[in-house]
């Protein structure tokens, strides 16, 4: 008997919760207004619910099928395990799409699937739901789907056409760990047809000589993720091939995603409480590589095991450990010290800047810029203050540091 | 002390009307009560509404001020009116206050304004319409309740409108209410009852959201500082939160305890299928040169290939009587995985062509063939490849010799010579000229094109492209000398 809609929705949503990405930001602006049409999007991406565990639901994302040919140990879906299948009709998934999106619950479709038959069939089938939203729907909302590597470059080439972002996962930091985990996946297939979106997505950012106007290609980028802590990868390890992605794909995020509890485990990958404080200093890292100007080596070179340190930020792990460029001199610094601050954003430093012009900065005025007065004091030199004392201070650490619980009686 | 009057429900231009009437009057902030009808309807009727005089000076103000005031008026802590008119008469005299976000003011300003913008950002978040029927023109329609903090409504329905333009909806909230009919918007200031419509989709909803929640990773703060409990009781999933809440320990500890159960039927056929399509892949390649690209592309005798795309091969025709070997593939070359399609490429095509050389028939390649880089943000940097990287690639250059046997070599760059003559000279030493190496094959040196273009003078760069285009010239001339 085939299951009603309601029991698939539950399924196929349970089976995509794995993959972090909910961006639906940064595309083209559109508007439905003026000759119909639904939908709109406008810079900003609004996350419309959260779920208890923390994570924003911008998207519908769902599966196509859950049904899929490769056997990915650290995946729901992979053949070799028992949990239930089942399969969306295009046409279902377009009327949950819109009809969700009438509601305001979402602003727009994350659209994956597991493999089935071949690489083509599958994409096709992906496609022709964005095609049938697109088209068929006049739907402008936002559209991220999943690219299946091994799909022909003209379902690539279509699926850019009507999609705001495409996504590959690289799933593992290294070869080797895809290799052992992922056995069918190629990992030169997923870079080299990363490679192609990027000229894809750049060749079409250039205006043609006819017409001056762009052609429409995932005008929000693409995306990828990595899975932390189900191989023995370390985090300069991982933030390495971060950099290697950001720098050769032009990729809009990598998201990390900590290996987390599936129903019906495989046996190769025992079970562990995701690490989430680690994956939350990854995305630390992620963005002081990407936005403050540290390289992958300063961010990670406090430590001899590769790993962030769980205690404390990257910036306040790396400041602490590099005493000597501090403190620093709110009202004299440029703008690439100032970032490097403990406790100043790049808003932050921004409005420093401004501010600044106009008169001396002093500790009060910090905070009322926004700053964290606890962590930025150590590090700075501002009107009427110096921080002699502190940044020689050989407990500098413990003040950062989490205090340790203290014991009850039992 | 001025008594000044207004409704004080987010009416920018009200208050406007009123501040510059004050400031050309030259009324100072210390003078002037606001009086709200919204706060305190009591008070109605009791202030003034200024005017403004005749001859009154031009006001101006940066548009810094008049973009965040006008967000700042909605805001429905009453002393917004004293601090924006404080700010505009402050600003008469002092034009870059505005840039001093912490001057006490205007740091005030600015957390009025976030906190409107953040009311606002959660009204396009979290309204929910309920389909009510279908209205006379035929057109769907909705309709949503919401309870805003601050005077959001006329602010925010323009968004609603853009969104939703094929449906009519109306959405009613205590601060007014707006409703669109595909053609017009309207606003309508005075306080909404509380809609109690039902919606089918909303067990949908639901549905989704239970499911796409991860129990193994918790967070209940991070997901009330975003969905605070005061817009709950409007949202059809949040009565599942606290269930979800409840279980989620429970329901991790189940997945742990579970055994290893054994793989379904379909697996196996399909474990089989990618055995069958492995010995497939094995099929032997096309001719020679597919089959040295097949082995290139598998190689991992240096630690190049793991930061690469992809190997980036030799092209050409297998009989190419010239061969040109440049230092390693760059940025394009990596990703497209063909050698000479970059920028180098470009001025390696213009100084061919210019010397009548047809590139399809030469054979290029690379003495290193997986690109060498450093990651810069969203940049990959170049990077020489050095000697060791260069010797172990030699092993394919040399097969890439044997398979084509060309006549003429050409060596881009100082990399190329090292490659073929294991020797590192200076150019100048080597350009230009013909050297004859093993079986009366010659080897021509000349600069690398990116060469040209790292150089930044206009003048030297023309010169040394020039000089370039004549080494392909005596390129030219040294192959038809050995054909005759």
């Amino acid at each position: 008997m085939r299951k009603s809609l309601a029991r698939r929705l539950a399924i196929l949503s349970d089976a995509a919760k794995y993959d972090a990405s909910c961006a639906s930001s940064g595309t083209q602006k559109r508007q439905s207004g003026t000759g119909g049409g639904l939908g709109s999007t406008e810079g900003s991406g609004i996350c419309h619910a959260y779920a208890p565990d923390g994570r924003c639901i911008s998207l519908l994302k769902i599966l196509m099928t859950n049904f899929c040919i490769y056997d990915c140990a650290y995946c729901i879906n992979r053949s070799s395990s028992n949990v239930e299948r089942a399969r969306f009709t295009p046409d279902e998934i377009v009327w949950l799409t819109t009809e969700f999106y009438r509601r305001n619950y979402i602003e727009g479709l994350f659209l994956s699937s597991g493999i089935i038959r071949s690489s083509d069939d599958t994409m096709a089938e992906m496609v022709k739901v964005a095609e049938d939203l697109r088209v068929k729907h006049d739907f402008r909302g936002y559209i991220h789907l999943k690219t299946i590597p091994e799909a022909s470059p003209h379902l690539i080439e279509k699926a850019g056409l009507f999609a705001d972002r495409l996504s590959l996962n690289i799933e593992l930091p290294t070869d080797q760990g895809l290799s052992r985990y992922a056995p069918e996946k190629k990992p030169l297939g997923i870079r080299r047809a990363m490679g192609d979106l990027r000229l894809k997505i750049e060749e079409a950012r250039e205006p043609t000589l006819q017409t001056k106007r762009r052609k429409k290609f995932a005008p929000a980028g693409q995306s990828t993720q990595m899975i932390v802590g189900a191989d023995g990868a370390n985090d300069a390890t991982i933030l390495g091939s971060s950099a290697r992605l950001y720098s050769s794909y032009s990729l809009k995020r990598v998201y990390y995603s900590a290996f987390s509890p599936i129903p019906d485990a495989s046996k190769s990958l025992p079970l562990v409480k995701p690490p989430l404080i680690r994956e939350h200093r990854l995305y630390q890292a992620d963005w002081l590589y990407r936005f403050y100007g540290f390289s992958v080596d300063e961010i990670t070179e406090g430590r001899e095991d590769g790993m962030l340190d769980l205690d404390l930020d990257p910036k306040l792990a790396w400041a602490l450990g590099n005493r000597d460029r501090f403190p620093v001199d709110i009202n004299t610094a440029d703008r690439e010290m100032l970032l490097r601050v403990p406790g100043l954003g790049q808003k932050v430093v921004k409005s420093i800047l401004s501010a600044r012009r106009q008169r001396r900065l002093t500790l009060e005025d910090l905070k009322r810029l926004g700053a964290s007065l606890r962590k930025v004091k150590p590090f700075v030199t501002a009107g009427g203050w110096s921080p002699i004392k502190l940044i020689d201070r050989s407990d500098l650490r413990d003040m950062f540091a989490p205090q340790p619980e203290q014991l009850a009686l039992f | 002390m001025r008594r000044i009057q207004v409704e004080g429900q987010g009416d920018f231009d009200e208050w406007r009307n009123a501040a510059r009437a004050l400031v050309a009057q030259g009324v100072w902030p210390d003078d002037v009560a606001w009086l709200s009808a919204w706060e305190d309807p009591g008070l109605f009727g009791e202030g003034e509404i200024p005017e403004m005089p005749e001859s009154g000076p031009q006001i101006t103000v940066p548009r810094s001020f008049a973009e965040a005031a006008e967000a700042a008026v909605c805001h429905s802590d009453e002393n917004r009116f004293p601090l924006l008119y404080r700010l505009l008469w402050r600003l008469q005299s002092n034009r870059g206050l505005m840039q001093d976000r912490a001057d006490r003011d205007v740091a005030e300003l600015h957390k009025l304004v976030k906190s409107v913008r953040r009311d606002s950002h959660k009204m396009k978040a979290f309204v929910r319409f309920k389909e009510v029927g279908v209205g006379e023109n035929g057109r769907r329609r909705f309709a949503a309740w919401f309870e805003p903090d601050h005077f959001i409504v006329a602010r925010t329905a323009p968004f609603f409108a853009r969104r939703f333009a094929d449906m009519d909806w109306l959405i009613a909230t205590p601060k007014g209410s707006a409703s669109w009919n595909g053609d017009t918007l309207s606003i309508d200031p005075t306080p909404a009852t509380k809609l109690r419509h039902t919606d089918e989709a909303d067990e949908l909803w639901r549905i989704y959201f239970s499911n796409i929640f991860n129990p193994a990773r918790l967070k209940v703060k991070a997901m009330q500082a975003e969905m605070p409990k005061k817009y709950w009781k409007n949202l059809p999933e949040a009565a599942l939160i606290p269930e979800l809440i409840a279980t989620a320990e429970s329901r991790v500890r189940a997945m742990a305890a579970a055994q290893p159960t054994l793989p379904p039927a379909f697996h196996e056929r399909l474990q089989a299928e990618w055995e069958g399509e492995k010995s497939r892949e094995a099929v032997a390649p096309a001719d020679a040169g597919a089959a040295l690209a097949q082995e290139i592309s598998a190689c991992r005798r240096c630690p190049l290939h793991g930061p690469a795309t992809q190997a980036v091969c030799g092209e050409g025709p297998l009989d190419a009587e010239i061969m040109l070997i440049g230092e390693q593939p760059g940025d394009r070359e990596d990703l497209a995985g063909r050698p000479f399609i970059g920028p180098a490429g470009q001025v390696l095509d213009e100084g061919l062509s210019r010397a009548g050389l047809a590139r399809e028939k030469l054979y290029l390649t690379n003495a290193v063939k997986h690109f060498k880089y450093e990651p810069r943000g969203k940049r990959r940097l170049h990077k020489r490849p050095d000697a060791g990287e260069v010797r172990h690639c030699r092993w394919w250059l040399e097969k890439e010799f044997a398979l084509v046997r060309p006549k003429i070599v050409l060596a881009l760059g100082a990399t190329a010579y090292q490659a073929l003559t294991g020797e590192t000279r200076p150019m100048e030493e080597v350009r230009s000229m013909p050297i004859p190496i093993d079986e009366g094959r010659m080897l021509f040196v000349t600069v690398h094109p990116a060469y040209l273009l790292r150089i930044p003078e206009p003048e030297k760069q023309a010169q040394e492209r020039a000089r370039f285009h004549e080494d392909l010239q005596a390129v030219v001339r040294l192959h038809a000398a050995q054909a005759a």
